[in-house]
């Protein structure tokens, strides 16, 4: 809590010992992190390893057991409502509507971020045809192909413009073309000014990020920038750094779950 | 507002989307009342009962009162005078008569003794027999509660308590109609509130929901809002086969029934909200609602058992159910043109208070 505000001011995320345990089981344990803004920060980890457990506690939908978190320069334990308004999350499970068209999906998005009926179209219509997905306004979400739905997902966390977005393996199980695509888009929106928090199995897009942190049972084992952490290691690719520092191999890329 | 307003867009969305389920919700009360409201109606419309009242005083009028409260008495037009009884009887108009002679109050009064007659049709035995039974069975009631008042005991030396076993069945039509409005209300909309939260908590939906700057508060109020619009349907749709198939009355007043109805949609989606905040699973969900909702109020509710009659145990669980004080208020309103509800609206909003902030609580903690 000494942290000062100059100071965090210029951070999307801090975390100082951020700890939260199910039970007796500590899923983060003492999680110490700053994340500064603009940054596309690949947030590693094994199966497991309490990645999802801290972005929920960023997002402001599970209470830290102790420690404390500042995202975008507020504190998640007195100002989740105003973080919310600030942040767009894509969860690790697609949980958009099935059975609503997509174009419904993503005004009902905007609609629960406050927007206007005017805005919702607008913000509709730009991000549409930015991800492409405008031919298939009217379709119903069930019948999209998941990199579709992927897509929906990040322009339904989007609608609102948010400042910072929590990605959590946001390209699990589709094509490597696909996600090649996918993270064509998540470069266009850092470059935008958008801070990316982004989880991946995948160790090419490891690669594609500016910093990232591995973490192994709640805690951060290495955290870097992913040619400077090769280095410091000896190891030619992220690929073999993970496993090094983890002891389990990540996805290679080529391979589709 | 806006946020509230998106929530309850979207899920009409989905009720539309699925007709199949909002098929259920519309059929499924129309079948009930349809299928009770006959099989019940053959049996009954023979359990009527005329007053002839010649004494015309409170306690004449509280007398009717007791006797039409049981469920298994019908109230028919009160007679004028004695010449109309042979004629009513011969056209079928009532299976019994009860007469009031003048200075019934008086004798009461000053005697505590105080004859009434009783004219049964004796055409059909059984039901001259039944009839019969349930006339005395009342006025025993009565006798108790009188004796009670002139000298302070609960009991009397010798009383029969009779109680008819195996026929349910002799509740008429215009009491389950009435009956079935509550039933129906509060196992759909506990049913369809329940399922529609525990599907978003089994999709990740909710939890994608609330990393929106969205109020759980504003979630749940956006999300039953389309609910209390389906109740309504069911409960319109009940009343008017009731209206205009079984000829229920209405001796009170529509407005005050529709404004207690609302209330008692309310109470129900939050217990369905209750429900969900146990259930994982949309099955849990749907069979908690189930249970939770149609064998109490069948059973315990007064819906086809006087709650009087019951055991002490189960006359205090009755207490906790809402139903029980939505049935006495709808029958009460419909057939006796009762309008002034006091214990019962404590009743019903002290139970819906708790039910609801319980449930919302609970709500709020589980999204931990
Ligand atoms: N609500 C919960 N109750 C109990 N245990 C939980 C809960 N949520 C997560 N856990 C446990 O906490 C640990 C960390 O889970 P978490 O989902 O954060 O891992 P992860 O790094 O996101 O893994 P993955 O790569 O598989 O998504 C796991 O062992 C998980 O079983
Ligand atoms: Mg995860």
């Amino acid at each position: 809590m000494t942290l000062n505000h100059s100071h965090s001011s210029n951070l999307a995320v801090v975390a100082k010992d951020l700890t939260r345990c199910f039970g007796n089981f500590t899923a983060v344990d003492n999680l110490q992190l700053e994340v500064s803004r603009g940054e596309i920060f690949g947030f590693l980890g094994a199966n497991g390893a309490g990645k999802t457990t801290a972005i929920r506690m960023f997002c402001g939908l599970l209470k830290p057991t102790s420690g404390e978190a500042w995202v975008d320069g507020l504190p998640i334990s007195r100002d989740s409502e105003k973080i919310k308004r600030r942040i767009g999350y894509m969860s690790q499970r697609f949980s958009l509507y099935d059975d609503l068209l997509i174009e419904e999906n993503a005004n009902f998005f905007g609609g629960v971020y406050g927007l206007s009926k005017k805005e919702i179209e607008l913000r509709i219509a730009e991000q549409f045809e930015r991800l492409g997905l405008t031919k298939q306004k009217r379709t119903l979400t069930s019948e999209l192909p998941l990199g579709f739905k992927q897509r929906l997902a990040l322009a339904c966390a989007m609608m609102h413009r948010p400042r910072l977005l929590f990605l959590d393996e946001p390209t699990g199980g589709v094509d490597p073309i696909a996600r090649r695509e996918f993270w064509d888009l998540i470069y266009e929106t850092a470059e935008d000014g958008a801070t990316v928090f982004v989880t991946t199995h995948y160790m090419d897009e490891a690669e594609y990020c500016s910093r990232v942190s591995i973490m192994k049972d709640g805690k951060i084992v290495a955290l870097g920038v992913p040619a400077e952490l090769k280095r410091k290691h000896g190891t030619q690719t992220m690929e073999d750094l993970f496993l090094k520092l983890v002891g389990v191999s990540g996805e290679s890329g080529e391979s589709v779950e | 507002m806006r946020r509230i307003l998106a929530v309850a867009r979207k899920e009409t969305r989905h009720i539309l989307r699925d007709p199949r389920s909002l098929a259920v919700a519309i059929a499924m009360p129309l079948i009930m009342v349809v299928l009770y409201g006959y099989a019940i109606d053959m049996e009954l419309k023979r359990l009527t009962v005329a007053f002839l009242d010649l004494d015309r005083t409170p306690a004449s009028s509280e007398l009717q009162m007791e006797i039409t409260s049981s469920n298994f008495i019908t109230p028919v037009q009160a007679i004028p005078n004695r010449s109309e009884i042979e004629s009513g009887f011969r056209r079928g108009m009532f299976r019994a008569v009860v007469v009031i002679p003048e200075g019934y109050s008086e004798k009461l009064a000053t005697s505590l003794e105080s004859p009434v007659q009783i004219l049964i049709d004796g055409a059909d035995g059984s039901t001259a027999a039944v009839v019969d039974n349930y006339l005395n069975a009342a006025i025993a009631r009565i006798n108790r509660k009188l004796a009670s008042e002139a000298f302070g005991v609960e009991t009397l030396p010798i009383e029969a308590r009779t109680r008819i076993l195996f026929n349910p069945q002799l509740i008429s039509a215009h009491f389950v109609v009435p009956g079935l409005v509550a039933l129906v209300l509060v196992m759909i909309c506990a049913l369809l509130t329940s399922i529609a939260i525990a599907r978003e908590r089994e999709t990740g939906t909710l939890e994608q929901m609330l990393t929106s700057p969205v109020a759980p508060a504003q979630v749940i109020v956006g999300k039953v809002l389309p609910y209390i619009v389906i109740g309504a349907i069911d409960a319109a749709l009940i009343l008017a086969v009731g209206r205009f198939v079984f000829d229920v009355p209405m001796n009170g007043s529509w407005f005050v029934l529709a404004g207690y109805t609302i209330l008692y949609i309310i109470i129900s989606l939050g217990l369905g909200l209750l429900i969900s905040t146990f259930a994982k699973t949309q099955q849990v969900a749907m069979i908690a609602a189930l249970m939770g909702t149609l064998l109490p109020t069948l059973i315990l509710s007064g819906f086809l058992f006087a709650t009087s009659s019951m055991p002490f145990m189960l006359r205090q669980i009755s207490k906790l159910i809402p139903a029980t004080y939505y049935l006495r208020i709808i029958r009460g309103l419909m057939l006796k043109g009762q309008l002034w509800f006091p214990f019962e609206t404590v009743a019903l909003v002290t139970l819906g208070t708790v039910i609801l902030s319980v449930a919302i609580f609970r709500f709020k903690e589980r999204l931990d």
